[in-house]
C-alpha cells in the first residue's frame, strides 16, 4: 500500500503538467496527480471520508465520486489520476444523489446520538449529511447496536458510530509504524479491532482519535466533557519534549479562570503536521493538579513554609537578595534557570542575574551540550537543519538516541520522509531501535564507540560508510552521546565534507532556548563569552569573569560561600541527585509549578505559570523558534517573567533598564549605561522604529524583550527567514546557530559531568511528568499489557 | 519458521507450510491456504494456530485475525468432528432445505451452530455451496450429499457415526 502511494508521489514529482477541465474550469497539474488533490489545490472541494493526504489510498467510502467525460460510471476522485484533456463534473444532481445514497447506507447502523457525541459539531459525517440531506431513509430496520469498548485509558471505540474509513488503521500502521489497529469481520459486521482483542498495545499517541472523521474513536481525557463549540481553541507549543509540536488546547471558562479541556492537533498548521504524541495530547492535566502551587510560600520562624501574599513574599525575597548582594557581593548568589520557560524569561533571568544581582553564577540543568555545538558551528551559518528540512531531506544519518521514544516528532518526520519521499535513512547506534525498520542501512556501534564514528565513516571500509559517503547531501542527527570535544570533531568532519548539515538533540521544550539565551556561567545570550571584550556593553555592571556552574554552586553552598540560590523552574535536587544538606545555610528562592524536592527546601516559593498559561517564544532542539500563546488561566500563579520583573522592582531597580516598555521608553532606556553609545539616542527605540515595531506598554509583556533578543542575539536577528510576521502568525522560524561569534573554548568550565540527559520516554517528562495523571495512567496501562503479552508467550 | 521454535502442527503439515511460505513472491499470499489447512488439522483457528501462522508469515496476529474473520468458513471455536453444513439458499430452500435442516436438529438434538455433547457432530446453516441443480444439498466436512430428503437424514448421521466408531477401533 505504501508503495502504491510512493509511486504516485514519485510520478507527481517527475511528470509534466497536463491540462484538464473540472466543472468548466481549466486546471493544470502534473500528470498522475490525484484528481481530489488537484481539485482541492484549485479550491474545488470534493468530499471524502477515507481519503487522507499522505496515507495510502483506500477508496472505501464512495463519497468522492465524480462524473468523468466518456466514462460510463461515476469515478472516485481519490483514485483517478489526471491526464491531458480529461473533463470532470464534481457537483451535479446525479452526483449529489450518489453521495446521498452513500450517506444513507453509512447511516444504516450509525446511531443518531449526535447530541451526546463528542464529535457532534466537528463531525464530517454530520457536515456531509447537512450538505447532501440524507435526513430521511428508506431503511426501516432496527439499527444494530453494539456496546462501546475501552481499549486503553486514552482510546474508546464506539462500534456503531464507525463508518469504516480505515483512516485510523492507516495512520497507526503507515504513519506511526505501530500497526495496532485492524478490521475484523466483513461488511455490515466489520469493526475496527485493536491488537490485543479488546485492548490496545501501542504508543498511545491518540492519532487515531484525531483522524477519526466521526465520533467512533474518542479520547479518554476529553469524552463527554464539553461540546466543541463551547471551547476556545488556542494553538500553542507543547511544554514537554524538545521537538516543539504545535498543540491546540481547548479552553473553557471555569470558576477559576480558564481550564484546559482538551489537547489535540486541530489545525495541523504546525511543524508537526498531522502528528501529536501522547504527551502533547494528554499531558496537559498537570495544570489543575491538586498539588499545584497557587499561593506564594514563605518559611516562617518555626521553619515551615506557610502561604503568604505576593507582596510579602516578593518583599522578603527582594530584601534578602539585596542584602546578600550588598554585603557579600553578587558572587555569593547563584541562579539556576529552566528548560521549560520561554526565551524571553530565560533572557530576562540572565539579565537580572548579571545586571541586578551582579553575578555570572547562572546555569541550567543541561541536557545536551549546545554550547559545544554552537562553538563548533561558529562562523558557519546555514549548517543546522530544521525539523521541516529533516522531513524532506534526501538522506539522513541518525547517530545514537532513540527518537521514537525520546523525540517522537523527529521519528515521525523521518518515517514520513522515508515513506513518502523515499529518503535514505542511515542509522548508527549501539542498540537496535524502532526506526531501524525504515533504515536503508544500519551500523552497530560498540558501546562508547561513537567518538570514532567520523573516522569509521571516512575509512570507507564498510558498505555502510560507503553508502553514507556517496550521499550528495546529508543531514546528521545526533544527541547527548556527543559532548564537548566529540561534538567539535563530528561537526568539523561534516564541515570539511561540505554537504552536511546537523541537528543536535536536547531534552525539553526550551532546553535549546535556555542555552541560546545564555543561561551559562561563561556565556552570554548567543553564546558570547562573558570574557569577550566589549560584550554586551549596554549591560550595566556586567561582571567580566565567568561564574559558577550548577554543581559548583552546590559545592560553594556546602562550603558556605553561597549566600543565596535563586531557582527558576528547575529541580536540581531530585534530578541531579544533589545533596540537600549543601543548601543548609543558603537562602533558597524557588519559582515553580509544584513543591518539588528543591522547592521544599526553599525559604520563599513563588508559584509560577506553566507554558500553557503565558505567552512567549520557545526554541526547539532544531533551532526552530515558535510562539507559545497563553491558553489557560489560573488564579494565584504568575508567569516567571512577571515574577522576575516584580522581584527586580521590589529590589528597587528601575525595571525599564530590564524591560524596555512604554512608548517613549527613552526615559527608561536612555543608553547612558552603554559605554560607547552613552548620550546617543536610545538604540533600542531606534532599532524598534527601523524595524517597524512598537514599544510595549506593559512591563510584564514578555515580548518587549523579544525585540531586545533580536537586537542582541545574533542567531535571532531579523532576517528573511526569521520573520516576525511569520512567527506571530503561528509559524516556526529558524534561528541561526552559525551566526554566533567564534570564541575560545573554556575547557575548565565544561566537561561531560555537566550534561545530564533525562531520557524521557513516551509518557514521562522529568519532574513535570509526575504531575501528568493521564500520562501515568497510560504508562501503567502499557506496563500491564506488556506483562499480559509476555505471560501469553 | 525460526529453527528451535516448536510447531504445534504435525510434521507433515509443518513441512507443507515451510514450502508454502516460500512459494509466493510475497509471503502473506500463503495466509489463506495456511489457515484452511491449519483448520482442517486443528479443527479451528485457536490462539496458538493464529500465533504460529503469524510467526511463519512475519505478520502480526492482528493481521491474521483480520483476514480470518472475513471468511465464514474459518472458525475460531471448535466444531464437531463432522461439521454438517446445510445450504438454505434459494434453490435448496425451494426444494425443502428447511425440512432437512429441521430433521437434522431433531436427529442431533442441537440447533444450528451447536455441537453434540460427544463432539461428533456440529450443525451449520450456510449460504450457497454450489450444488443448486441437486438441491437440497449439504456438505459434511469435504463430502457432498445432494438431493436430500428429510428421511435421508438418519441414514447420513448413522453413516458418520459408524465411520467414527470404525476409525476409533483402529
Amino acid at each position: 500500500m505504501t508503495t502504491r502511494l510512493g509511486i504516485l508521489r514519485d510520478s507527481e514529482q517527475k511528470m509534466p503538467d497536463v491540462t484538464f477541465t473540472v466543472d468548466g474550469k481549466k486546471l493544470t497539474a502534473p500528470a498522475g496527480t490525484l484528481l481530489i488533490d488537484a481539485c482541492r489545490k484549485a479550491g474545488i472541494e470534493i468530499p471524502a471520508f477515507c481519503y487522507y493526504p499522505g496515507l495510502s489510498l483506500q477508496a472505501a467510502c464512495r463519497m468522492c465520486v465524480v462524473r468523468q467525460e466518456k466514462v460510463p460510471k461515476l469515478q472516485t476522485a481519490c483514485t483517478t489520476m489526471v491526464a491531458e484533456g480529461q473533463s470532470f463534473i464534481t457537483e451535479s444532481e446525479e452526483i449529489a444523489a450518489a453521495r446521498k445514497g452513500t450517506i444513507e447506507l453509512l447511516l444504516g447502523n450509525h446511531p443518531l446520538d449526535c447530541p451526546v457525541c463528542d464529535a457532534g459539531g466537528e463531525c464530517e459525517l454530520q457536515d456531509m449529511n447537512f450538505k447532501y440531506g440524507a435526513g430521511e431513509s428508506l431503511y426501516t430496520e432496527a439499527k444494530r447496536h453494539r456496546d462501546e469498548q475501552q481499549w486503553s485509558p486514552a482510546v474508546f471505540y464506539d462500534r456503531p458510530r464507525c463508518i469504516l474509513c480505515y483512516r485510523c488503521t492507516r495512520i497507526c500502521g503507515e504513519g506511526m509504524d505501530v500497526w495496532a489497529l485492524g478490521i475484523e469481520n466483513r461488511n455490515a459486521s466489520s469493526v475496527i479491532a485493536p491488537n490485543l482483542g479488546n485492548r490496545l498495545d501501542c504508543e498511545q499517541c491518540g492519532m487515531c482519535i484525531d483522524i477519526c472523521p466521526v465520533g467512533a474513536l474518542t479520547s479518554g481525557a476529553y469524552r463527554y466533557k464539553t461540546r466543541p463549540w463551547e471551547m476556545n481553541h488556542v494553538s500553542t507549543v507543547c511544554t514537554h519534549c524538545g521537538d516543539g509540536c504545535k498543540v491546540t488546547l481547548g479552553i473553557r471558562t471555569s470558576t477559576e479562570g480558564a481550564e484546559i479541556i482538551r489537547g489535540d492537533n486541530r489545525d495541523k498548521s504546525g511543524i508537526n503536521n498531522d502528528f501529536l504524541c501522547a504527551k502533547g495530547r494528554f499531558g496537559f492535566d498537570f495544570v489543575d493538579h491538586p498539588d499545584r502551587l497557587t499561593k506564594p510560600l514563605v518559611r516562617n520562624s518555626a521553619g515551615t513554609l506557610e502561604p503568604a501574599t505576593w507582596e510579602h513574599a516578593l518583599r522578603i525575597a527582594a530584601t534578602k537578595l539585596k542584602e546578600i548582594r550588598d554585603t557579600r557581593s553578587g558572587a555569593a548568589i547563584g541562579v539556576i534557570g529552566s528548560n521549560r520557560t520561554t526565551n524571553e524569561e530565560n533572557y530576562l533571568l540572565q539579565k537580572f542575574a548579571r545586571t541586578v544581582l551582579g553575578t555570572n553564577n547562572i546555569d541550567h540543568e543541561r541536557t545536551t551540550d549546545y554550547a559545544a555545538f554552537a562553538r563548533a558551528l561558529a562562523g558557519h551559518p546555514g549548517k543546522t537543519a530544521t525539523l521541516r528540512e529533516i522531513g524532506r531531506a534526501p538522506a539522513i544519518l541518525l547517530i545514537g538516541g532513540d527518537p521514537t521514544n525520546e523525540h517522537p516528532l523527529l521519528a515521525w518526520q523521518i518515517r514520513t520522509n522515508v515513506r513518502l519521499n523515499r529518503a535514505r535513512l542511515y542509522i548508527a547506534n549501539s542498540k537496535p531501535i524502532k526506526l531501524d525498520r525504515q533504515a536503508k542501512a544500519t551500523q552497530e556501534i560498540p558501546a562508547g564507540g561513537y567518538k570514532n564514528l567520523a573516522e569509521f565513516l571516512d575509512s570507507g571500509q564498510s558498505d555502510f560508510s560507503k553508502a553514507v559517503l556517496a550521499e550528495e547531501s546529508l543531514i546528521v542527527i545526533f544527541g547527548e552521546e556527543f559532548r564537548s570535544a566529540a561534538v567539535d570533531e563530528l561537526v568539523a568532519w561534516g564541515l570539511k565534507r561540505g554537504n552536511i548539515r546537523f541537528a543536535y538533540l536536547g531534552d525539553h521544550s526550551n532546553s535549546r532556548g535556555a542555552a541560546d539565551m545564555g543561561l551559562f556561567p561563561d556565556l552570554l545570550p548567543g553564546y558570547v563569552p562573558v570574557t569577550a571584550p566589549g560584550a554586551f556593553a549596554e549591560y550595566p555592571n556586567l561582571p567580566s569573569t565567568h561564574g559558577r556552574t550548577l554543581p559548583q554552586m552546590f559545592e560553594a553552598a556546602a562550603n558556605g560561600e553561597l549566600g543565596a540560590l535563586f531557582v527558576v523552574g528547575a529541580n536540581p535536587i531530585s534530578r541531579l541527585e544533589l545533596d540537600p544538606e549543601a543548601l543548609r545555610d543558603t537562602l533558597v528562592i524557588v519559582q515553580d509549578l509544584f513543591l518539588t524536592e528543591t522547592a521544599a527546601l526553599a525559604d520563599v516559593v513563588l508559584p509560577a505559570a506553566s507554558l500553557y498559561e503565558k505567552s512567549g517564544t520557545v526554541t526547539n532542539s532544531f533551532g526552530d523558534v515558535q510562539l507559545a500563546r497563553k491558553a489557560a488561566d489560573r488564579p494565584g500563579v504568575r508567569p516567571d517573567f512577571e515574577i522576575l520583573v516584580r522581584l527586580a522592582g521590589a529590589m528597587g531597580v528601575d525595571v525599564k533598564t530590564l524591560v524596555p516598555f512604554a512608548h517613549g521608553s527613552v526615559t527608561g532606556d536612555l543608553g547612558q549605561s552603554r559605554g560607547a553609545q552613552a548620550g546617543e539616542a536610545d538604540r533600542h527605540s531606534v532599532w524598534l522604529e527601523a524595524n517597524g515595531l512598537e514599544p510595549k506598554l506593559s512591563p510584564f509583556d514578555s515580548l518587549a524583550l523579544l525585540d531586545e533578543i533580536q537586537r542582541l542575539v545574533p542567531g535571532y536577528a531579523p532576517s528573511e527567514s526569521f520573520d516576525r510576521f511569520s512567527l506571530f502568525a503561528g509559524n516556526d522560524v529558524p534561528s541561526e546557530l552559525g551566526n554566533s561569534p567564534g570564541f575560545v573554548p573554556i575547557s575548565t568550565l565544561r566537561g561531560p559531568d555537566l550534561i545530564a540527559p533525562n531520557h524521557d520516554g513516551l509518557f514521562t517528562s522529568a519532574t513535570l511528568g509526575r504531575y501528568c495523571r493521564g500520562l501515568t495512567e497510560l504508562e501503567q496501562h502499557q506496563e500491564t499489557v506488556k506483562e499480559a503479552v509476555a505471560a501469553a508467550d | 519458521m525460526k529453527p528451535g521454535v516448536a510447531s504445534i502442527f504435525s510434521p507433515t503439515l509443518a513441512a507443507r507450510f515451510d514450502v508454502l511460505v516460500e512459494k509466493y513472491p510475497v509471503k502473506r499470499s500463503a495466509l489463506i491456504p495456511m489457515l484452511l489447512y491449519a483448520q482442517d488439522e486443528a479443527g479451528y483457528l485457536s490462539e496458538a494456530v493464529i500465533a504460529e501462522i503469524a510467526r511463519r508469515l512475519s505478520l502480526t496476529e492482528l493481521e491474521v485475525r483480520n483476514v480470518a474473520s472475513y471468511y465464514s468458513m474459518l472458525r475460531f471455536k471448535p466444531a464437531g468432528r463432522y461439521n454438517i453444513q446445510v445450504c438454505t439458499n434459494i434453490c435448496c430452500m425451494l426444494k425443502g432445505a428447511y425440512d432437512v435442516l429441521d430433521r437434522f436438529r431433531e436427529e442431533l438434538h442441537i440447533d444450528p451452530n451447536g455441537t453434540t455433547p460427544d463432539g461428533l457432530f456440529s450443525l451449520e446453516e450456510v449460504e450457497c455451496i454450489g450444488a443448486c441443480c441437486w438441491g437440497p444439498a449439504i456438505q459434511v466436512n469435504y463430502d457432498f450429499h445432494d438431493e436430500i430428503k428429510p428421511d435421508h437424514v438418519p441414514g447420513i448421521v448413522g453413516g458418520y457415526r459408524g465411520k467414527a466408531q470404525a476409525e476409533g477401533k483402529k
